[in-house]
């Protein structure tokens, strides 16, 4: 058993871990729960809110990593499956708002204005928990495994794969803002009232999402940690290095791109779920083939191939976004397009890889 | 009752006034009676003087009806005068002498909806005796739409005078159409007859609504050779609008197509080239699409008056620009970048980005205007319901000779030849003394100089802001995805067929399910033919 735990990780970063459980799942949501407004170790609400939603970012920025730093499989559409996920869960949240709408119809408030009279098919169901955390894993998760099926199976690669994902992601987009898919249009999902009967207004329920988050990150690193360190991992480093040397050897690359394709979705599928109940809205944009490209840097800042990386990556680049978007909103994008260049250009292994230098040295 | 009689009374008085072919000669047309009449009288009473002034022909009778519709017509206190006031200057109706000050106490003359159908179309008729034939070709048109049977008489008197062919023909229609009602059997078959050639929905709507059955189950045309004739009419007129339903598409599909080519032959080189996917190329389209409308800003400040040529300069100029910013990229990060093509893909996303914001902070987030020349406006109408728009047969041709140019460059030129040496085999033809990365910065030139030209080329057709760009790459990688690595061949294939297929879906299925359409097919068609539709055959080993 021992070995078990020490295969994944050696003491050091076990006491990372609990010390990061510790402080994501203890500290931070007591210092915002029971300290008093006033207190000036309270941790803010809109911080909490914000640390939750870039803990989902993480999540995702980790799969991405699993798919591309490890299999070398660059993905443009991994924004798709994290929105599926949102979808599935804003739908459950959208049939617990209830009568509570403005139209005050147990219909969601859009399809009372788009004058549908009954729930759409797909939309039967929504409202059982078990079910939407069933279609939050099987959304993203059956379109991963159709979709890479056919596109490994056809031995797609490089960057022809990625604007495959890429195409696929922006039609998504396009179908998700019709309003007669069934799912809101532009707009989306907002307005959330409640989930599994506590309000999402309640702080509590707020904190509980929050460590509800950090839990499930740092299972979905230990995860991938399993993943990349068993045999399965190795066939994946090696796909991403000598694709066509581990064909003669008499490996079969679709089974373990298509394993490591979809359980990458899944967890974004999951991250989005999180993400949605958190932030409050869900809508198409976040199928926009730009926020799919973002995730690649977050997770290319981190460091590819590292696990632990791209988390990082995720809360730097996300932390610099919000503190640019209200400092200086014009230049953003500047700062954006110059990490793009930079971690290309100068740190191809990332904050980590630079930790690494500095420490040999 | 009044409503019936005096479209005879005009006629009477209207042969009275034409049997003398005194036609261009009616002056005062225009009587103070007249005017009254339509100044104070009723609503009926004004119709029927509108009737009378049209069976003048009186081309002077044109600015007091146009006023009328307009609202500028008013009517002076106690009725003496009528004034038309336009833009605070006031005319007297009848002598056009301008009255000043503005006389006080004006009241508006108002008409009611009827007044202002029948005034569409008397205007329509009075525009018939324009010396422009344009001017009467559209005023033909309109009354073959507004259909009047009061204006029967004067069309039959113009059609006898006309000369162009057009005219005649929509003068002829116009005049069936108003028999359609006549009383006489034979003259409605003849009517139906002529209709045939009519490609206008509005004739098809009057046709089909003459063999419907009214409440009581009788035809409204009582006529059963009229109604057997009328059949056939529908038939020919619903085989030609469909012919040229399908010419139309065809047409925005090849148009589309041609714009999806201008973004995506740069592409097909640069990718083919290097194999790298260069994600800013959508910002070079954007920033030639700027720079055409830089030049057209300075042409509009220093030489307005040969603003109509200022495209010669904008399209060498966008090519330079893109160009240069192109050979920038490659110069200062992609040859960085060489053999690592998902990096590249990132890198040149950044750098999309900050083109992006560049020309946001420059130019600001709006679209800016980009005017066409003069000649570049208008249309060619093929048939009636077809105008084939100037600008986009503008642009399909620019886009055939810019393909033209290119393959010329890449078959006849060294450059070329060093090109496709480098597309084919890189170590081959390093081996041979081809300079493969001096090739490589002339050829991201070459590619990212033609998407200047297409942004130039967008710039005529759409608008021009900062995102111009975003909205296009996602299709040009599909078209060159499809057509295959380095075909200039399967580029023009791919991106014509992907517009054409397109513009045929989008009426069955909306323009969102056709775009989805086209993605799920292109991802299906991956499946059999991974590289493009149009891959070269090799036994080069992937990687």
């Amino acid at each position: 058993m021992a070995q078990y735990f020490s295969n994944l990780y050696g003491i050091k970063g076990w006491a990372a871990l609990g010390l990061f459980g510790l402080l994501f799942v203890i500290v931070i949501p007591a210092l915002n729960l029971f300290l008093p407004e006033s207190s000036a170790l309270r941790v803010p609400d809109y911080a909490l809110s914000l640390i939750g939603k870039i803990m989902c970012y993480a999540i995702v920025a980790m799969a991405m990593d699993l798919i591309w730093g490890y299999a070398g499989i660059l993905s443009l559409g991994h924004g798709l499956f994290f929105a599926l996920g949102g979808y599935a869960c804003g739908m459950y949240l959208m049939r617990m708002i209830g009568t509570e709408g403005q139209y005050g119809s147990t219909l969601p408030d859009f399809m009372v204005f788009l004058d549908w009279k009954e729930l759409p098919w797909y939309w039967q169901g929504t409202d059982m928990f078990w079910y939407a955390l069933l279609l939050v894993v099987l959304a993203p998760g059956l379109l991963a495994f159709i979709f890479g099926y056919f596109a490994f199976r056809s031995r797609i690669k490089g960057v022809y794969f990625s604007i495959i994902t890429q195409a696929l992601t922006f039609a998504f987009m396009l179908l998700f803002f019709r309003n007669e898919t069934g799912f809101g249009g532009n707009n989306g999902f907002t307005d959330f009232k409640r989930i599994v009967g506590y309000s999402l207004t309640d702080p509590a329920t707020r904190a509980g999402l929050f460590i509800a988050t950090a839990i499930f990150l740092m299972m979905a690193l230990l995860m991938c940690r399993f993943i990349v360190v068993s045999k399965l991992g190795r066939v994946l480093t090696a796909i991403r290095d000598a694709e066509s040397r581990l064909m003669f050897c008499g490996y079969n690359p679709l089974h373990y791109k298509l394993f490591a394709w979809t359980f990458s979705a899944v967890l974004c599928g999951i991250a989005g779920a999180l993400y949605v109940p958190q932030v409050g809205i869900i809508n198409p944009s976040e199928m926009s083939p730009a926020n799919s490209i973002e995730i690649a840097i977050w997770a290319a800042v981190g460091g590819r191939g590292t696990l632990v990386g791209p988390l990082l990556g995720a809360g730097l680049v996300n932390g610099a976004k919000s503190w640019f978007t209200a400092a200086f909103p014009e230049y953003w994008l500047f700062f954006l397009g110059f990490i793009f260049i930079i971690v290309t250009l100068f740190l191809p292994q990332g904050v980590i890889g630079l930790l690494r230098r500095f420490k040999k040295t | 009752m009044k409503f019936f009689y005096f479209p005879l009374l005009r006629a009477f008085l209207f042969f009275l006034l034409f049997t003398g072919g005194a036609w261009s000669h009616v002056a005062y047309a225009v009587t103070p009676e007249i005017l009254k009449t339509l100044s104070t009288g009723d609503n009926s009473e004004r119709i029927a003087a509108i009737d009378a002034l049209v069976s003048t022909g009186d081309v002077d009778a044109l600015p007091i009806l146009q006023a009328l519709l307009d609202g500028t017509l008013h009517v002076a206190p106690r009725g003496e005068k009528v004034i038309i006031l336009d833009k605070e200057v006031a005319h007297n109706a009848l002598t056009k002498q301008i009255i000043d000050p503005v006389p006080a106490g004006l009241e508006k003359i108002t008409i009611n909806n009827r007044v202002r159908r029948i005034l569409d179309s008397a205007l329509a008729a009075l525009k018939l005796s324009s010396s422009d034939s344009q001017v009467r070709l559209a005023a033909a048109e309109q009354l073959q739409d507004q259909a009047n049977e009061d204006f029967l008489p004067l069309i039959e008197t113009v059609l006898k005078k006309e000369q162009d062919s057009d005219v005649k023909i929509a003068l002829s229609l116009a005049k069936a159409k108003m028999q359609l009602k006549n009383a006489d059997a034979t003259l409605r078959l003849e009517a139906v007859r002529v209709l045939a050639q009519s490609s206008k929905e509005s004739t098809k709507a009057a046709l089909l609504a003459m063999i419907e059955k009214d409440a009581s189950g009788n035809y409204q045309e009582v006529d059963v050779a009229v109604r057997s004739e009328i059949k056939r009419s529908l038939a020919e007129i619903d085989s030609r609008l469909l012919t040229a339903e399908y010419i139309g598409r065809v047409f925005s599909g090849i148009s589309l197509g041609s714009i999806l080519l201008l973004a995506a032959l740069g592409l097909a080189i640069t990718y083919g080239l290097m194999g790298v996917i260069n994600m800013a190329h959508g910002e070079l389209l954007m920033i030639g699409a700027y720079t055409t409308y830089m030049v057209q800003v300075l042409f509009k400040s220093y030489w307005p008056e040969a603003f109509d040529l200022y495209l010669l300069v904008a399209l060498p100029a966008a090519f330079i620009v893109s160009a240069l910013v192109g050979m920038a990229m490659e110069r200062s990060v992609i040859r960085y970048l060489y053999g690592r093509p998902l990096e590249t893909l990132l890198a040149t996303w950044g750098i999309s980005l900050i083109l992006i914001q560049t020309v946001r902070t420059i130019f600001g987030a709006q679209n800016v205007e980009v005017v066409n020349p003069a000649w570049m406006s208008g249309g060619f109408a093929l048939v009636s319901n077809l105008v084939l728009p100037y600008n986009r047969i503008a642009i399909i041709v620019f886009s055939m000779i810019v393909l033209v140019l290119i393959w010329v460059l890449l078959n006849r030129t060294r450059l070329g030849l060093f090109v496709r040496a480098v597309t084919q085999n890189r170590t081959m033809a390093d081996c041979a003394g081809v300079p493969t990365r001096k090739v490589d910065m002339w050829a991201f030139g070459l590619g990212s100089g033609v998407a200047g030209l297409g942004g130039c080329a967008l710039s005529q057709i759409g608008n021009v802001g900062p995102d111009l760009g975003q909205s296009y790459i996602v299709d040009s990688f599909m078209v060159v995805v499809l057509g295959g690595v380095g075909q200039i061949a399967g580029t023009v294939f791919a991106a014509l067929g992907l517009g054409v297929v397109n513009k045929f879906l989008e009426p069955y299925a909306g323009a969102v399910l056709a775009k989805i359409f086209i993605l799920v097919f292109i991802i299906i068609v991956i499946q059999k033919r991974p590289q493009g539709l149009f891959a070269l055959k090799g036994r080069t080993v992937e990687n």
